[in-house]
């Protein structure tokens, strides 16, 4: 029988083994997380996204930090606000630029937006919006990897408001039946929408929703990027070898609205304030520089190389073409005949004309 | 030459398993009950001792899971198959059958080819929550594939395409059918039947009846009745697959009869008939000599009592009386 609570004690020699590589590569994530979605957001207001925004301010270092723990050839899914964990698996950040602005180059050729995407290369399962479903999903391919003997683990991400659905409840009951190779962060980053989380389950600890599965959980500071690196690797370890699934309860904060339309007025000034103070990337920033792991020159050329990456990644981008409309009949079945047919009829009926000639 | 061996409907659907299972090792199965106790119809009974606990997987009562896990593993390359202990229990999953099954391929190029399979259909006295006819909740859902065999032979051949189809197919197996239905089939041989097809079951030139499921076999006896009785003969169809719907089929039928009655178990407001009709529209309307007449059930939950169940299913009676009224149109 496992422990149903683990503690992050006695994880040194795990801590020890982010260097200052490691380190200024997890700075660097955390600045193209939020470069991508601050160039996002002028991009929203000079209308070149015709959907929904969401941002990630403030969790940045729980999704880094946490996909750095995962190897090649293992999986991932992540939620709304995880962006950053999908760079550190290997997306290009264009493809993130090519979704929100709708390019028919996007991966998902215009069809879904967002984090939507899956991409087997990368190990990425892409989420859809009714919440709490990606963990089911993601236990069938765990459930793959253990069927075949092949020592791989998945990682995924849900909100607290996402674990309140049943798809979420089901999903870790299925995980902990099976005992499948997943590590879930249950991000509690204080709203789901306009809703704050204590409005929605009647625990002061989320350890303490987390906790009933009977398999390992625990909490940690989401943003304190070591301490997310040192659950994750611990979890996955475990579960590579065979231990089973973990739950992560990630301490984090929302720091913008729902998504671009939301000013946020349901939230409280002085609790922005104080999770503004702890920061992720201004905490990382100062460990960089207090442990003598980067200079201030080494970290003004690293941001100063993202800035540029992420101004030409922009630039690039807009020029690509939008999907030809005839593309929205395509690709519902593998047998391409099936797709969206034509009706039949005995000569031109109006209204047929455009499904016809497909423009 | 393989002998012939009197199988059951219920048998056809577990040779189809176990055979394309011992062909093919990513097939597994997962679900309420299907490995200890062998399925709550017995169907997977034999499947844990032969093919192991990794491929035979019994699971919590948590229907969204069943199916979200077989997604995940479609997409990893398994072919998996989904067990709904009930097909009414189906409604927990429809969450991860709409937005996630059937999208997938669409949003994201990659497909998830998986069946989920369940016991369908009324006559067993098991009410409103054993006895349901799901099949128009999916029809408006691109990216799904429907069958829902009539006979042994379909039901085999049916579920073993459906298993190595690329894409989601839902099978709704007629739990009325199970074991009442026997058929000859050759014993181990593989019989593959085409999603997409119908089938022709009676030849007539005088009325369409298009139907599928349990059904048939209330059609056909009202149709051998009118053909004794009134001389008309019927063309009888049944329809297999639904979604691909064999759209062809219907209308060669209805342009040579220039009538057409639509049968079908689940309700008629809202139900797979409507399309039917849509469909005769658009494509034969200039063929027609009467108008579109539907036989279904009543518009309302599927009662337990036998004589409000009675009442409820359409009887062979209801569809005779609209197929003479049609001829004498």
């Amino acid at each position: 029988m496992r422990s149903a609570r683990a503690t992050n004690s006695g994880q040194d020699t795990t801590l020890s083994e982010l260097g200052s590589s490691d380190l200024q590569a997890i700075y660097r994530f955390m600045l193209l997380t939020r470069g991508v979605e601050e160039r996002l957001e002028v991009l929203f207001k000079q209308g070149h996204i015709v959907g929904g925004l969401y941002r990630s301010l403030g969790q940045e270092g729980t999704a880094v930090a946490s996909a750095r723990a995962l190897a090649d050839g293992d999986w991932l899914a992540p939620s709304i606000r995880d962006m950053g964990a999908l760079f550190v698996r290997g997306l290009d950040v264009r493809d993130m630029l090519r979704q929100y602005t709708a390019r028919g180059t996007s991966l998902c050729a215009g069809k879904d937006n967002t984090t939507h995407f899956t991409v087997p290369a990368l190990g990425l399962l892409g989420p859809v919006s009714p919440l709490g479903t990606q963990l089911c999903v993601l236990n069938g391919v765990a459930l793959a990897f253990k069927q075949r003997g092949e020592p791989r683990v998945c990682m995924t991400y849900q909100g607290d408001g996402a674990s309140r659905t049943g798809s979420s409840h089901e999903g870790f009951c299925l995980a902990a039946a099976l005992d499948l190779p997943i590590v879930t962060f249950l991000e509690h980053n204080h709203w789901a929408f306009g809703t704050a989380s204590r409005r929605e389950a009647v625990v002061d600890d989320w350890l303490d929703a987390a906790a009933m599965y009977g398999v390992p959980a625990e909490s940690v500071d989401g943003n304190d990027v070591r301490a997310v690196y040192a659950a994750s690797r611990t979890a996955v370890d475990r579960a590579r070898e065979g231990g089973g699934p973990t739950i992560i309860v990630a301490e984090t904060y929302r720091m913008l609205g729902h998504a671009q339309h939301d000013a946020q007025k349901y939230v409280a000034r002085e609790e922005l304030d104080e999770w503004r103070r702890r920061d992720p990337i201004l905490r990382l920033e100062r460990v960089l520089l207090d442990e003598e792991h980067a200079t201030h020159v080494q970290l003004e050329e690293l941001r100063a190389a993202v800035s540029d990456e992420l101004d030409a990644a922009v630039s690039d981008v807009l020029a690509e073409p939008e999907p030809e409309p005839i593309e929205a009949r395509t690709r519902v079945y593998a047998d391409a005949t099936l797709d969206a047919p034509v009706p039949w009829t005995r000569g031109p009926v109006p209204g047929y004309e455009r499904l016809e000639s497909g423009t | 030459m393989s002998e012939l061996r009197e199988t059951s409907y219920l048998e056809a659907i577990r040779d189809a398993m176990a055979e394309e299972m011992r062909r093919d090792e990513r097939v597994f199965i997962l679900g309420e009950d299907v490995g200890v106790y062998g399925g709550a119809f017995k169907i997977t009974e034999g499947f844990l001792d032969e093919f192991g606990p990794d491929r035979v997987i019994d699971t919590p009562i948590s229907e969204a899971a069943i199916v979200g896990a077989a997604i995940g593993a479609a997409h990893m390359g398994l072919r998996p198959i989904a067990e709904m202990q009930f097909i009414d229990f189906i409604a927990p999953a429809f969450d991860m059958i709409v937005n996630f099954a059937a999208k997938s391929r669409y949003r994201t190029g990659i497909g998830a080819g998986l069946v989920i399979r369940g016991p369908c259909g009324g006559g067993a006295r098991s009410g409103p929550f054993h006895s349901q006819n799901v099949e128009s909740y999916f029809a408006n859902v691109a990216g799904l594939k429907m069958v829902a065999p009539a006979t042994v032979r379909d039901a085999k051949g049916l579920l073993t395409a459906a298993i190595r189809d690329p894409d989601p197919v839902l099978y709704f197996e007629h739990k009325f059918l199970y074991r009442r239905l026997k058929e000859m089939l050759p014993e181990g041989e593989e019989v593959v039947v085409p999603l997409g097809k119908a089938r022709r079951h009676r030849e007539g030139d005088d009325l369409t009846i298009v139907t599928y499921g349990a059904m048939l076999y209330k059609a056909e006896e009202a149709a051998a009745t009118i053909e004794a009785d009134d001389g008309a003969t019927i063309d009888l169809l049944d329809l297999r697959s639904l979604r691909p719907l064999d759209t062809e089929a219907i209308v060669e039928s209805v342009r040579r009869t220039g009538r057409l009655l639509i049968v079908h178990e689940a309700a008629g407001f809202g139900g797979f008939a409507g399309e039917i009709a849509a469909q005769v529209n658009e494509h034969a309307f200039e063929w027609l000599d009467a108008p579109i007449r539907r036989v279904t059930a009543i518009d309302t939950p599927v009662p337990y009592a036998p004589a409000l169940e009675d009442y409820y299913l359409p009887q062979t009676d209801d569809i005779a009386a609209a197929a003479r009224w049609l001829l004498a149109y």
